[in-house]
This record gives C-alpha cells, sequence and structure tokens, in this order.
C-alpha cells in the first residue's frame, strides 16, 4: 500500500491542469502529473516519492489520440504504449514500445510517461529522436512546439510544471527500413543493456541507444555504403558514446560495449543487404 | 473536473455489480478490491507490476490492479476472477491441471480469456507474448499452454 495521503484530480483541459499545478505549488504542496502511474505507484509505495497531489492527464483531449494529418504524425502523451504498436502507425516506435516492461504493463504505460519519466532508459525517445521529432509542451511559461532534441538531449527533463502534450513525427520516417533490436540480462523481459533502433536513409544508418550510458543517445548518422567493414563501422559508433558507460549488477561496461558493438554491426550488415 | 480529498465515496461497476465505498485516493485498486469488496481472487504478489497474480479487467483489457489507483476505475467496468466463473479459460485450467499453488492462477485465467476475446484464434508468438506479463513458480508453463490451447480449441468448436 502507498503509505502516504495525496488528493487526485482529473482536469479536463490543459488550462485546468496547470491552474491547479500552479495553485498547488504556490500553497506549498509537491503535485505531479500522472497518466499510467505505473512509476508513479510503485516509487510511491516505498516512499522514494511523497507527492502531496496526483494530476490525472488522461481526460485531456489533447494528450489523447494518435493519428495523421498526412504530412505528420501525432501522439498524444497519455497514449499507451500498447495503443501505439497495435495502431502501427509508426512502426520503428512500436517495435521499441512492444520491449518496454510486459505486455500486460504496455497497455498502461504512456508515452509521455516514458519520455517524462525518471526510469533513465526512456526506449521510446531511440525512435522519435531519429524521426527528429518535436514535442509539445505545455506549462507555466506558456505552451511551445519544440525539437525534442532541445527538451531531452544529454539526459535533460523537462523543467518543474511542463508537461508532454504531444508528440510530432515527419510521416516520410515512418516508412523508412528500421530496426529495433534491445538485448536484456534475461531473454525477454527487463531493463535494457543495450536497446538499439536504427533507419536506413540516403545511404547513412541513423541510430540511437539505451543502456549504453545514463540517457538516450543519438548517434552520429554513418555512411554504410563503403568498403569499411560493419565491425568497423560499429567501433566507429562506439567511440561516440561518452563517459562512463553503465556498470552494473545487469551488465559491465566491458559486456555492454560487446553487445552494443555486435548489434551496430548487425544492423549496418542488415542495410548493407537492401 | 473530479477530485477526490481524503477517505471519499466511490461507486464501482465491478462484475456487473455496483459497489459503493469509501477509499482513499492513494489506494490501488488491488487493496480496494480485498480488503474492502472482498474479492479476493485478485492476489498480493510482488505489488510491483512484475508477477501479474493482481490482473484484473478493467473495460476488457488486462490490468495490474496493484499499479492502478482505485479512482481511476470509476466509471469503468472492472471484472475479476470472481466473475469468469465457468469460463471456457478457466474450464482449460482445470482440465489441463494449469496450477499447483494456484496463487498465480487468477492472473493468468484473467490474461488469457482477455486474449482470447480479442484473438480467437492467437499464435504461438501472441499467445507468449501476452502470457510474459505473469509469473507462475510452481508449474513448467507448459500445461498453462496446454490450457490456452485447448481454451482456443474449445472457442473453435463452438463456433
Amino acid at each position: 500500500m502507498i503509505p502516504f495521503d495525496f488528493d487526485y484530480y482529473v482536469p479536463d483541459t490543459l488550462k485546468e491542469a496547470a491552474d491547479i499545478y500552479g495553485s498547488l505549488r504556490r500553497e506549498g504542496a509537491s503535485p505531479v502529473y500522472y497518466a499510467g502511474g505505473t512509476e508513479i505507484i510503485s516509487m510511491a509505495r516505498v516512499s522514494n516519492i511523497r507527492p502531496s497531489a496526483v494530476i490525472d492527464i488522461k481526460n485531456i483531449p489533447e494528450c489523447k489520440g494518435f493519428g495523421t494529418d498526412g504530412a505528420r504524425l501525432f501522439f498524444g502523451a497519455a497514449v499507451t504504449l500498447g495503443e501505439i504498436c497495435e495502431s502501427n502507425l509508426f512502426p520503428l516506435l512500436g517495435l521499441a514500445a512492444g520491449r518496454i516492461a510486459d505486455h500486460t504493463i504496455q497497455l498502461r504505460l504512456t508515452l509521455g510517461g516514458n519520455l517524462a519519466g525518471t526510469i533513465i532508459y526512456r526506449e521510446t525517445m531511440l525512435p522519435l529522436m531519429l524521426a527528429d521529432a518535436s514535442v509539445y509542451i505545455s506549462g507555466p511559461a506558456g505552451d511551445r512546439e519544440v525539437p525534442l532534441s532541445d527538451v531531452f538531449s544529454g539526459g535533460k527533463r523537462l523543467s518543474p510544471g511542463e508537461i508532454i502534450v504531444r508528440v510530432y513525427v515527419d510521416a516520410m520516417y515512418a516508412s523508412l527500413p528500421c530496426v529495433h533490436v534491445k538485448k536484456s540480462r534475461t531473454e525477454k523481459l527487463g531493463y535494457p543493456l543495450v536497446s538499439l533502433a536504427a533507419m536506413f536513409m540516403d545511404g547513412s544508418m541513423r541510430s540511437a541507444v539505451s543502456g549504453l550510458v545514463f540517457y538516450p543517445l543519438r548517434l552520429r548518422d554513418t555512411g554504410i555504403k563503403n568498403k569499411q567493414s560493419a565491425a568497423a563501422l560499429a567501433q566507429q559508433l562506439f567511440s561516440e558514446a561518452p563517459s562512463p558507460i553503465i556498470e552494473d549488477v545487469n551488465g559491465s561496461a566491458g559486456y555492454r560495449e560487446f553487445i552494443f558493438k555486435k548489434t551496430a554491426e548487425n544492423a549496418i550488415i542488415h542495410f548493407r543487404k537492401l | 473536473m473530479l477530485k477526490l480529498s481524503g477517505k471519499c465515496k466511490i461507486t464501482l461497476n465491478v462484475n456487473g455489480n455496483s459497489y459503493e465505498t469509501l477509499v482513499r485516493p492513494a489506494d490501488t485498486l488491488l487493496e480496494v478490491l480485498r480488503k474492502q469488496l472482498g474479492l479476493t481472487g485478485a492476489k498480493a504478489g510482488c505489488e510491483n507490476g512484475d508477477c501479474g497474480a493482481c490482473t484484473v479487467l478493467v473495460d476488457g483489457m488486462p490490468v495490474k490492479s496493484c499499479l492502478m489507483l482505485a479512482a481511476e476505475a470509476v466509471g469503468r467496468s472492472v471484472t475479476t476472477i470472481e466473475g469468469l466463473k465457468g469460463t471456457p479459460v478457466q474450464k482449460a485450467f482445470a482440465e489441463n491441471y494449469a496450477f499447483q499453488c494456484g496463487y498465480c492462477t487468477p492472473g493468468f485465467i484473467i490474461v488469457c480469456h482477455a486474449l482470447l476475446a480479442k484473438y480467437p484464434e492467437p499464435d504461438d508468438y501472441t499467445i507468449e507474448s501476452w502470457l510474459q506479463s505473469n509469473i507462475c513458480r510452481c508449474t513448467s508453463y507448459q500445461e498453462i499452454k496446454a490450457a490456452v490451447q485447448a481454451a482456443v480449441m474449445e472457442t473453435r468448436a463452438r463456433q
């Protein structure tokens, strides 16, 4: 059980949500935004966080739903990973989402929660970084649409009071050849040792990885239609990773390096056959 | 806008019945089902969303009730294992000896029931993908797989 009390709000509009948040903060309270709630509940249960209020965004129209206007795809922050997988609107995003946690939990985990939560892997960010996604954010300073990389690259996070409303992706990226490979300590489930997403575009492999360092890392686009061996190209990609490489009970830094290089090499070989 | 603070009265629709109960906003659906409504079929296992012993259906889809607030279930339809009495999946689990201690079994039956409702003839990949959400420490999972396949055959025979 959660050993403390909090208030529960379900606003119907973005403005209501922002107003409640602002009002609670001014009173000295500690509200958090709430969507799937899996991370908040599991952390609250052991008192790792103790919010005084949760603001459930699932009723806000702009946060719900996904689709396309032809030129762009959009995904609301409260859309679940299960919905993303099933829609197949952005296959690479579906592949990444479909390997996070397990099937039942994917029906609760939300895109916004995965991007803005405290768990470091944030694997849905990988395809979005490759697709140069933009994110619509609402916050105390107003609403704005900005490149995802401006908000989240290098481990950056949202400012207090900000909320992801929607993510936008140019529809063109959804049809590019792509690969997603996740290696974890157990075969099917668990946090990643390496989670690699890659796209093939204009003769180059675009790639991004989680599990290597403490945040999702966008790697340099790598020309692969050349005579360099796939192993050498994979080594070059690895050399971009800033220190430190994660070293924990799931895998040593050396093991993650090995897994990354092999996975990247296989992705390059795969795209070279196209 | 809905606001819940302190102990408040909510109405939950569980297994087709309406229940009025007092909850804290911080109460999980699992706690309320077991302690307030006496529906102890959903089990407290890990209470961390890993084991699946607490799985119930919300609007027909499986949810790990240890990671859902009871307040979120207001206005939605909850089905617990008690609401699946006599269903083909429950029967298949019994006939295929797909349990030993039985603690995980309600969660498995709930997920299987939802799976077959959505995919009456699921392939092995889909079955495995859905059932990875639940852990059994007693069996080898083979009996559970056999139960699912038996339920698929039963559903196919009925159609």
